[in-house]
């Protein structure tokens, strides 16, 4: 049924503008209306607060059907979703209630603020201050290449509460569109997901009230290593439905292109790089739903295998939209056809929530920590 | 307010072919779809619902598997289906069918506005709308393409004309038939498609709806289909030659020849 309702937001919204938004680096906002009309930005919201009371399974089929689409409207999606997780892992039943039923709605866009200038990889880098003076929060300091920046209308931010506390002196925060002395940098110039927005986040003596901190003091870094924990897969997904998008544009092309009286599918120089793609594609696919299936099986410890499928599903994607535009061969590297955007799209899957690099870092992490256990 | 909404399952026009030995329309295989102007027909009543209160329920005449049509309607925002379905009822042209509809929708009890897509893409004729107001004596606008107001049992709309709009105001109870520029469909959503999942149509037959026999079906209908064929074309030429004069004569005699 998510499917159904995914696909057809697809076919009938995504696909007939996506030339056009990407051309013009257009936000997708009468898209995302039409998403939030057929409920799918509750997805994995529970439904106390207004929600599908779905999990990550759920999230990772509509992200799929949406990239086969368009990555860049499924980002600006996603995004939201990463905006909502730190208050749904850490926030108080209050800030639930105040923020989940909008974001669930779709009648607010959600995003999420954690890179810095010098903090990406390396987040304690992060040099985003929040002071408590009195009743309010004062913050300082800019985030950088923040995914529906403008657009969006709630915040989750991490700034440092106590510098000298290393891990525990970082806290998160929901920071209002319009909150005093916070405002936002020009729209980014993109390689690729060009119908997404890109800003900086400026915070100028932003002041906020006390209960705007997401859970305790000091729990910031804790709140974003488990909300990426559960964004990931979904970035996972991204890579799969854009996979199998140029996979299908691929085929499609190789049975109707004629070379030497033959279509081209019959070569079989050809069909091995279609093989090879579909086989890529399906394994993406396999690992990243048993990891959503692993997830809402309530698993503990999710961070290697969220990072696994991260890494597999976007490096596949890389690698299947550099293949696809090589069947499409000139036509593929023309802007008609779509594989061209494919292949920009496909790059930043591989940076954005956490580099692929840093993946492998938290995976060689947990091996280590889960062989000393073992003895 | 209370709206209703008249839905009809059509076959998927990119599908439809005819049969080269029986000439009908050849359905096997053929995905039955809501016929697309209805789809901005319930898109409209929902939205005026949403602007409003009120309810939506769809209705259809058909052969019991138009409950699906039912259900996309639910999908996509309606409230309720309503199945007016009855062997007695096959073969009716639009003159039976506005007839079995009106009698259906009286037995729905009171209503605001029925709204209805401009025509359906199997018949094309765009008559059952007009056809139906004439039967339940009330008003109607054909090709609207917007609703500008609908405040105190009345409302405010724009009629697509050849060469503009008109601008006209109509008492309710009322009917409209639309045209596709009224608005763009939305997409079924989650909820609304479990609604549709569970949703028990209401199924009304002949006798539910009190119709008179004789007035339904083939038999109560005034047109009946001969035959249906595919327009021959032939790719024959021929030039005219002469002054203008003749060359009109010669048209003309070629013209009355193929009359």
């Amino acid at each position: 049924m998510i499917v159904d309702v995914a696909r057809q937001i697809t076919a009938e919204k995504i696909i007939p503008q996506r030339a056009e938004l990407d051309e013009k680096e257009e936000f997708p906002t009468e898209i995302l209306r039409d998403i939030a009309k057929a409920d799918l930005f509750g997805l994995y919201i529970p439904e106390e607060y207004g929600g599908f009371g779905g999990g990550s399974f759920e999230m990772v089929l509509a992200l799929e059907e949406f990239s086969k689409g368009c990555v860049g409207i499924a980002t600006s999606f996603a995004a939201s979703a990463l905006g909502a997780y730190p208050i749904l892992v850490s926030g108080s039943d209050e800030m639930k209630d105040k923020y989940m039923p909008e974001i669930a709605s779709g009648a607010k866009l959600a995003a999420f603020g954690l890179t810095e200038a010098n903090a990406g990889s390396d987040a304690s880098g992060i040099q985003t201050t929040a002071v408590l003076d009195g009743e309010e929060w004062v913050i300082n300091g800019t985030k950088q290449w923040i995914t529906n920046a403008g657009d969006a209308k709630i915040y989750s931010i991490i700034a440092i509460t106590d510098r000298d506390k290393g891990p525990r002196g970082a806290s998160m925060f929901v920071i209002e569109d319009g909150d005093p002395g916070f405002s936002y940098g020009v729209k980014e110039k993109k390689l690729g997901i060009r119908a997404s927005s890109t800003r900086e986040l400026i915070f100028k003596d932003c002041r906020i009230p006390k209960d705007r901190l997401i859970g305790r003091r000091g729990t910031g870094f804790f709140t974003v290593m488990k909300t990426l924990d559960l964004s990931r897969p979904g970035i996972a997904s991204l890579g799969v439905g854009l996979g199998q998008a140029a996979l299908d544009e691929a085929v499609l092309y190789a049975k109707q292109r004629v070379q030497f009286g033959k279509p081209v599918i019959s070569f079989q120089a050809v069909q091995h790089i279609l093989a090879d793609m579909a086989i890529q594609v399906e394994a993406a696919r396999a690992l990243v739903y048993g990891t959503a299936r692993h997830i809402d099986s309530g698993a503990k410890e999710i961070s290697k295998e969220s990072s696994m499928c991260k890494v597999m599903a976007t490096d596949m994607a890389m690698k299947v939209t550099t293949d696809s535009v090589q069947v499409l061969a000139g036509h593929g590297y023309m802007r008609e056809y779509p594989v061209e955007k494919m292949m920009r799209d496909a790059k930043i899957l591989q940076i954005y929530e956490g580099t692929n690099q840093i993946q492998r870092n938290v995976i060689g992490q947990a091996l280590n920590k889960e062989y000393s256990r073992s003895k | 307010m209370k709206i209703i909404v008249c839905v009809k399952q059509v076959p998927d026009a990119k599908d439809v072919r005819l049969d080269p030995k029986t000439n009908t329309l050849s359905r096997e295989g053929v995905e039955s779809i809501m016929n697309p102007f209805d789809r901005h027909a319930l898109e409209a009543a929902v939205v005026l619902k949403e602007q409003y209160c009120g309810t939506v329920t769809a209705i259809t005449m058909g052969p019991p598997q138009a409950e699906e049509t039912l259900r996309d309607a639910v999908a996509c925002g309606a409230d309720h289906g309503v199945l007016v379905s009855d062997r007695a009822f096959a073969g009716a042209d639009t003159w039976a069918t506005s007839y079995t509809l009106a009698k259906a929708i009286e037995k729905l009890g009171e209503f605001d506005l029925i709204i209805c897509g401009k025509q359906a893409i199997d018949g094309d004729t765009a008559q059952v709308g007009p056809g139906l107001a004439q039967r339940l004596d009330i008003p109607y606008v054909a090709y609207a393409r917007k609703i500008t107001e609908c405040v105190d049992g009345t409302i405010r709309l724009e009629r697509l004309m050849d060469d503009g709009y008109d601008e006209i105001e109509m008492e309710m109870p009322a009917l409209m038939t639309v045209v596709k520029e009224i608005n763009e469909p939305r997409v079924p959503s989650l909820k609304g498609k479990m609604k549709a999942k569970k949703m028990q149509a209401t199924v009304l037959s002949a006798a539910d709806i009190g119709a008179a026999p004789e007035l339904l079906g083939l038999q109560g209908s005034n047109t009946q289909v001969v035959k249906v064929f595919s327009p021959h074309f032939s790719a024959d030429k021929c030039m005219l030659a002469g002054t203008t004069d003749e060359m009109v004569d010669q048209l003309l005699a070629k013209l009355d020849k193929l009359l």
